[in-house]
Order: structure tokens, then C-alpha cells, then sequence
């Protein structure tokens, strides 16, 4: 039986607490009296059966008639999935979607539909490579689809296969793919490694167009977004609602297909599996296992370290799998989500603690540059709350990470401008989305490099930023810990080099003896916040 | 002379020296997390036991046949000669197995770590190597190095100490049914002080279930050479004296048979601290001394246990070197 995540008040006897800190670790010793850590539950216990699950969600859908009976002769079917920006890290194969998308191509076939298109609703995000397409949607798949180009990812600037469908009442513009939008039926394949994912967010975002996307990716939004991982707090679900509301009127059928899974990132065994256990609970061998990885890291470069994390593959187990209509199916999933990461927590803290890890959605295979520690501990972590943030307003957040000032030069070239031109002239977001949006969004080039390269989309970095507009708003202060200064002083904050410095310079903020909580993630952890 | 006091001064400095120098599990344990072992938060519960460990610890791999071979050559080329040079035993009792057939328990006093592999050792065959030890789960199985050691040298089992366990019963009553003997400590424990501990009903309820006998063994002198809470062995005479075996009688309550066996091992050890003859006419008079403590008290106990040591006498020097 799995044991829930808590919450762990500090004492003299707790042994110091791993924090992620990029491609490394540290250990942090908190002080006792006045700190607390959010410890995520143990993974929940996997579906024994994940193939007849599956078969049971297709001809058991909720809300809808079961998906064989949908499939005709001479129809037309797409099924769009979510791309590289989940799950992370990477799932080991097979991936959730192939074996979903296989056992729906199974019963296509049986039906006799011929017209089939595999589509990756990646939105803005980059391209999506061969080898990363095999590993989603499985080699059988890909040799299926992929060389009569009938496999292939969304283009969310190619005016030709976009479709206008309409306004939302709040005068948001619909248009997506317009293969998808133009179907007998739309399968999509999802995997909600969090709450914000799923519902309606899969096809009006993922197969969006930026005209589209524009209305809910914004600064407002995501200020009124609290948080986004809260669907009926958000103001970027809401938007989304609307626009699938526009989107069914319009007749797209949709059959969404909506997977979970347990937080099982490290493994149970095998040297990575410490990064789990409550440090109390290392034994030797964890202890040996951990020195080792440490010291090991410390001695290879920058780019054999990512190498090493970034073909980590993480033995997930599926926890549950639901189809049929998009809104029932995503109230179960979120429930099986919260079922896994919520960690009831009482009140606020003065100053909340964050180790930042080597992975965000956008730096699959990829490098992990300035603005994408910002988003994730600004955007993804600080929003990881439900109630109210985790830290009270105009308090300190201290996250620890390298923040090295190195971008990846094909999958981010827009964001090596946005660094050098964009904060060097304001970190304000609503002054950055009024004076320099547009100029990214538009440009000719990054548009190309998006379209026919592995690049993410012009306007993606500001989007980052965004994503870490209601953090900005809310907090009084933002100390990294361990980070490169030139790159941390970019960015707007406050560089320190041990967390004990850190949490000295919160206290010019927060005042003496300020109360901490430490959210201890991954494996993924949500706070409900009282 | 004066060179003598040279050597006392180099050896003394060598002692405070080597005193100085920190063990190597002194340092780990000194040593700060991750290097040492974590602290549990006051406010956590300890995690239960890992279940591959303890009672749940999976012995089965000791009994196949390449581990038994492994087993024969350590038990009589390793054991053997360190359980010689430590204990140098003396075996008595052993022509009352003579007519001993299949398995049988052999259940016995316990007063050090020694005990197992000097009564192992000290069994006649075919028993010797056709035998599993019942040892504490909760200390022998706690991590992997002491269960993998336990169970390749002792062929040892868990046994649940502090609570009745289905699972311990029923791997050794299996494997009495498929003719292995048992090696068993009914005490439970280490005698605390060098006195015996009641004996638990374990062994006797073996014995009624599976329609053994029991073996009452005494040994004697383990306690002085590796006594509980001391590390480093000391060498010393030991005696092993293996009683009669006792069947139990049909329809008998397992408590009865514990009872019996205890007596039994009681006659058997006053056997080994006096003589034969007298050891049976105490018993036959019921005045067989208990394995128990006969006081209360420290010190009365102490003295008390002093009196059944046969001592040498002295032989070291009788008077110090005044120079």
C-alpha cells in the first residue's frame, strides 16, 4: 500500500534534504522549529492489465457511444496526441500512446477505414524528430503512416491546413488543424502527468494555431490563472473551455481518450531510485549509491552529465485510462491525478524552498537555459497549489539550480534573442508582451526555423515568461541558489551561493525567523493549500 | 632492566596510539549524512521493515544443492577449525543419538553468537550437514550482508521473536517434514548475565506438529568467549553435552513438552558442571538446579554463576616484578 505524501515539520534530528539542483544535487539542512518540507506520496499501484484497460475504456466510453461503433467504411479519422513535452522525464517503452493508439488503429481496421492521419498536437512547441515520434507512438505505427506522410506533426503556421471555426462570446478566435477539423472523428490520446493537462486544453491548444493560442497565452490570463493547475480557478482552462465549446459547435467530434500515471520516476531499484526515499529512510546502499552519482557527476562535463539525465527513462505505471466525452473523461482523470499528487498543507509560508531539477517540458533532449528554470520554478512549481499559493504574498522563493547561460541553439533560437535583447530591456511582463510580442510572434525567420526545423516558436519565450507572471506578481523576492550570477542577474533576481546566504537575504524581505516550507519535487507533488 | 622499561614505554605509546587511531565504523558512524547513516524526524514513524528482509527474507537458495556443497566445504574447512581454535570442545552425550533416525530439534542453552556453529559443528552426521539453524529475524535477517552470511553459513532461517509468525512456523515445519533438523534456542535470545531465560514453546511445538523428537544440549563456556555486548572473541574451554532425546507423548500439550525439555536441558547442564550420577539422583529428587538465576540481585547472581566455573588456577606470574 503506498504511503501519501505529508508534511514534514523539521527538527534537530532531520537529516539534511535533498534538493535537485539541474544536472546534480544537494543536500540542505533546514532550520528546525520553523520549517517544513511537502513530501509527495509513493507511487500509487499500477493497473495490472493496462491493454484490457484500454480496451474497456474504448467500448465502455462515458458519455458517447463506444468507439467501434463510431468507426465507418470510407471515413475520415485523426488522432492527434500529446507530443515531447510529456510525460517527464520520458516514459520507458512502450509509451502510453502507442499502446492506446495501437488498440484504436485495431478497431479502425476492423471497421475498414482507410482515411487515417497520426497527428502530434505539439501547438508552438518544436517539431518532433523521427526517433521521438518511434518512441510516442511505436515503431509499428510510425512505419505504418510516416512514409505515405500521413503521420506528421501539427503546423500551427501553415494558413493551408488551418481552419477558422469561429469566436468565443469573450471574442477569442478558434482555428485549428484543419485535417483534425475537418474529420469524421477526432481520436485524441493524452497523458495528464498534471492537472493542467487534459480536457478541453488537448485540441483547442495543442492543435491550435497562434492566432488562436494568443487569447489564453497571455499575461492577463495566466495572472488570473490560481493557479492553472486548478482548472476551475483558471482563467486559461476557462478560455480553453470556451473555445472547445466553439469547437463542438462547429461539429468537430471529439473522442478524447485521457491516460494518468503514477509518479514512479526514479524506479524502485537501480542507483536513481534514492532520488525518491525520504532521506531518513537511506539505507547504505542509498547513501553509497548517492555519494557515488555525486561524485561522479561533479567529474564529467556540462554535456555528458545531460547526456546521462537526459536518457533517463522513467518506468511510470499507468494508473488509469478514460474515453469518451471530453468533460466527464477529464473529471475522472483530474480526480486519478489528485488522487496521486495532492498533499494537504496548512496555511502559508514566509519563504518557500524549491530544488529545480534537470527537466522542464520544453528541454526534452534539449538544454535547460535561464528562462526555462524561471518558467519552471515561477510557472510549473510555484502553481503546483490549490487554495492559495504555497507562499504568502509579497514573501521569498529560494530555488537552487546551476541556471547556466547556454541555450540550445536549434530547438531555441529565439530565446537566445529574447535573453540578450528582451530582459536586458525590461522583466516586466505586461511591458515585455506591449513592446516586443509581436516583433517575435511575426518574425519571418523563427516562423521558418519553427515550420521546417526543430525550433520552437518565435513568440515561445514569451510565453515562458508569462507562464511565471502570477510568481512575479505575488512574491517579494526571487533568490537562486548555485546559479551563474550573470545569468540569475538577467533574469531579475537575486543570486546567492549556499542556501544558508539565501535564506539570510529572504530575511531582509520576510524579516527574522520566517517560517519555510520546502516543496520537495519530483516525483510530482500538488499542495492544498488551507 | 632498564631495557625492559624501554619496551613497557614503546608498548604503552603503541596502545595510547592505536587507541587514538578511529576505527573504521566509528567514522562512519561519526560521520555526517550522506557519509553516515540519516536521523528520523521526530515527528515520522520509522519505516516499516524492508519485506525482503526480516521474517520475509527468502532462504530457499541455502538449501540448493550448489550452496549445500558451498555450505559442506565452509562448515568443515572454515567453521570447523575456528570453532577448534576458539572453544576447543569437548563433546559428551553423543552415543545417546546413536539410535537417533531422521530429523530431529536440537534445542540448547544460548549464551553467545558462537553457539550456533559450535553446536553445528559439534552435531553427528548424517545431521550435520542436513540441518537448518531457526535464528532471530529481527537480527541475524535485518540487512542483506548478515541474512545472505546467515543463511550460506547456518543455513539459518527467520524466526519472529516478538510476535507468533505463521510464515516462521511453516518454513520450519516443512522443512522438518522433508527431513532437515533444526538447530533451535528456545531462550529466544543471549542470556543477558551468563543465566538461562525461559524457554519459549517454539521447539515443542515443532515437535508435537511434525512428530519429531527433541534433543536437550548444554554447552557450557560459550558465554565467556564472545558474551553478549563483546566484539572480540576470547578463547576458552567449552563443553557440549547433548541429553536424550525426548518424543513427545501423544495427545501432550505443547506447554507440557517445553516444560520437560527445559528440565531437561537443566539436568543435562548440571550434568556438565558436576558428574553423571549426581546430576540423575538431583533430578530423580527434583532438586536439579534451574537454568535460571537462583537470587536476586547483582552481585548475588554474579557470585552465584562463579561458583560453577572450573577455574585453572592461575599460572601467570604469583608476584608482580618490583624491579
Amino acid at each position: 500500500m503506498p504511503r501519501p505524501g505529508f508534511v514534514l515539520d523539521v527538527d534537530k534530528s532531520t537529516p539534511p534534504i535533498l534538493f535537485h539542483h539541474g544536472e546534480g544535487f544537494r543536500l540542505e539542512k533546514l532550520p528546525a522549529g520553523r520549517s517544513r518540507v511537502i513530501y509527495p506520496g509513493e507511487p500509487l499501484d499500477a493497473l495490472d492489465d493496462v491493454e484490457a484497460e484500454i480496451q474497456d475504456a474504448l467500448l465502455n466510453p462515458l458519455e458517447m457511444d463506444p468507439l467501434p461503433s463510431l468507426l465507418k467504411p470510407g471515413m475520415k479519422l485523426t488522432i492527434a496526441f500529446d507530443d515531447i513535452s510529456l510525460p517527464l522525464p520520458p516514459m520507458k517503452r512502450p509509451d502510453i500512446r502507442q499502446r492506446v493508439i495501437e488498440q484504436v488503429l485495431d478497431m479502425a481496421a476492423a471497421a475498414g477505414v482507410d482515411d487515417v492521419h497520426l497527428i502530434a498536437a505539439l501547438a508552438l512547441h518544436r517539431r518532433m524528430t523521427e526517433s521521438e515520434l518511434r518512441e510516442a507512438v511505436g515503431d509499428r505505427v510510425y512505419d505504418a503512416f510516416a512514409p505515405s506522410g500521413a503521420l506528421y506533426n501539427h503546423d500551427a503556421e501553415d494558413p493551408d491546413n488551418l481552419a477558422f471555426l469561429g469566436t468565443t462570446k469573450h471574442g477569442e478566435e478558434v482555428e485549428i488543424n484543419k485535417r483534425a477539423a475537418e474529420s469524421d472523428l477526432l481520436v485524441y490520446v493524452n497523458i495528464n502527468i498534471v492537472s493542467m493537462d487534459g480536457g478541453h486544453k488537448s485540441t483547442a491548444t495543442g492543435l491550435a494555431s497562434y492566432r488562436s493560442i494568443k487569447h489564453h497565452h497571455n499575461v492577463h490570463t495566466m495572472q488570473h490563472s490560481k493557479s492553472f493547475m486548478d482548472r476551475h480557478n483558471s482563467e486559461l482552462h476557462h478560455s480553453n473551455w470556451r473555445m472547445g465549446a466553439v469547437i463542438k459547435d462547429a461539429g468537430v467530434k471529439v473522442f478524447q481518450i485521457e491516460t494518468t500515471i503514477n509518479t514512479d520516476t526514479f524506479g524502485q531499484d537501480g542507483p536513481m531510485s534514492v532520488l525518491a526515499k525520504r532521506e531518513w529512510e537511506w539505507t547504505t546502499r542509498d547513501r553509497v549509491s548517492f555519494i557515488g552519482m555525486q561524485q561522479g557527476l561533479k567529474r564529467l562535463s556540462g554535456s555528458t552529465r545531460r547526456k546521462i539525465f537526459q536518457n533517463h527513462r522513467a518506468p511510470y505505471g499507468v494508473t488509469s485510462v478514460t474515453a469518451g466525452a471530453i468533460e466527464p473523461v477529464h473529471d475522472r482523470t483530474l480526480q486519478h491525478c489528485f488522487d496521486q499528487h495532492i498533499v494537504e498543507v496548512e496555511g502559508q509560508t514566509d519563504i518557500l524552498t524549491m530544488g529545480l531539477p534537470y527537466i522542464c517540458p520544453y528541454n526534452v533532449n534539449s538544454v535547460m537555459n535561464p528562462i526555462l528554470v524561471m518558467c519552471l520554478g515561477l510557472g510549473y512549481f510555484f502553481n503546483m497549489y490549490r487554495g492559495k499559493p504555497l507562499v504568502r504574498e509579497g514573501g521569498v522563493l529560494i530555488m537552487t539550480h546551476p541556471t547556466p547561460w547556454e541555450f540550445h541553439p536549434v530547438h531555441h533560437p529565439s530565446y537566445i534573442d529574447f535573453f540578450e535583447q528582451v530582459l536586458a530591456d525590461s522583466t516586466d511582463p505586461k511591458v515585455i508582451e506591449e513592446k516586443w510580442e509581436k516583433q517575435f510572434a511575426e518574425d519571418e525567420w523563427y516562423r521558418h526555423l519553427y515550420r521546417t526545423s526543430y525550433a520552437y516558436h518565435g513568440v515561445h519565450p514569451f510565453y515562458m515568461w508569462y507562464w511565471g507572471s502570477h510568481a512575479l506578481q505575488h512574491l517579494g523576492r526571487v533568490i537562486i541558489v548555485g546559479g551563474d550570477d550573470r545569468a540569475v542577474k538577467r533574469l531579475g533576481f537575486k543570486s546567492a551561493s549556499t542556501l544558508q546566504d539565501a535564506l539570510e537575504m529572504a530575511e531582509d524581505v520576510v524579516g527574522p525567523d520566517a517560517t519555510i516550507t520546502h516543496y520537495k519535487n519530483p516525483p510530482l507533488v500538488m499542495a492544498d493549500v488551507k | 632492566m632498564a631495557e625492559r622499561k624501554g619496551l613497557e614505554k614503546v608498548a604503552s605509546l603503541y596502545q595510547d596510539a592505536y587507541r587514538k587511531v578511529p576505527r573504521p565504523a566509528d567514522l562512519v558512524r561519526r560521520a555526517s549524512f550522506p557519509y553516515g547513516p540519516p536521523t528520523t524526524p521526530l515527528t515520522v514513524e520509522p519505516k516499516p521493515e524492508d519485506p525482503k528482509l526480516g521474517a520475509h527474507y527468502d532462504t530457499d537458495w541455502a538449501r540448493r544443492m550448489p550452496t549445500r556443497y558451498g555450505r559442506y566445504l565452509l562448515t568443515e574447512g572454515v567453521l570447523r577449525p575456528i570453532i577448534a581454535g576458539l572453544a576447543q570442545p569437548e563433546r559428551r552425550g553423543l552415543d545417546r543419538l546413536a539410535d537417533l533416525e531422521g530429523p530431529a530439534i536440537f534445542a540448547a542453552n544460548h549464551h553467545s553468537h558462537l553457539d550456533a556453529g559450535l553446536l553445528i559443528t559439534s552435531l553427528p552426521e548424517p545431521h550435520r550437514h542436513q540441518v537448518f539453524a531457526a535464528a532471530a529475524a529481527d537480527y541475524f535477517f535485518d540487512n542483506r550482508v548478515k541474512a545472505t552470511a546467515s543463511a550460506l553459513f547456518l543455513n539459518a532461517i527467520p524466526i519472529e521473536r516478538t510476535k507468533v509468525g505463521r510464515r516462521s512456523a511453516d518454513q520450519a515445519a516443512e522443512l522438518l517434514d522433508s527431513g532437515w533438523s533444526m538447530v533451535i534456542f528456545p531462550e529466544g535470545g543471549r542470556s543477558p548475565d551468563g543465566w538461562g531465560q525461559p524457554f519459549r514453546g517454539g521447539a515443542a511445538y515443532l515437535a508435537i506438529r511434525c512428530g519429531v523428537p527433541i534433543v536437550p544440549v548444554h554447552m557450557a563456556g560459550t558465554g565467556r568467549i564472545l558474551p553478549k555486548g563483546k566484539n572480540k572473541p576470547k578463547p576458552q574451554r567449552t563443553v557440549v553435552t547433548f541429553g536424550k532425546p525426548i518424543l513427545p507423548a501423544e495427545g501432550e500439550r505443547s506447554q507440557a513438552l517445553n516444560d520437560r525439555l527445559e528440565k531437561a536441558v537443566a539436568a543435562v547442564a548440571d550434568e556438565a558442571t558436576t558428574d553423571w550420577y549426581t546430576a540423575r539422583r538431583r533430578a530423580a529428587a527434583g532438586e536439579t538446579p534451574s537454568l535460571g538465576a537462583p537470587t536476586e540481585g547483582a552481585w548475588r547472581k554474579a557470585w552465584a554463576l562463579s561458583a560453577q566455573r572450573k577455574r585453572p588456577r592461575s599460572t601467570g606470574k604469583p608476584w608482580p616484578d618490583l624491579g
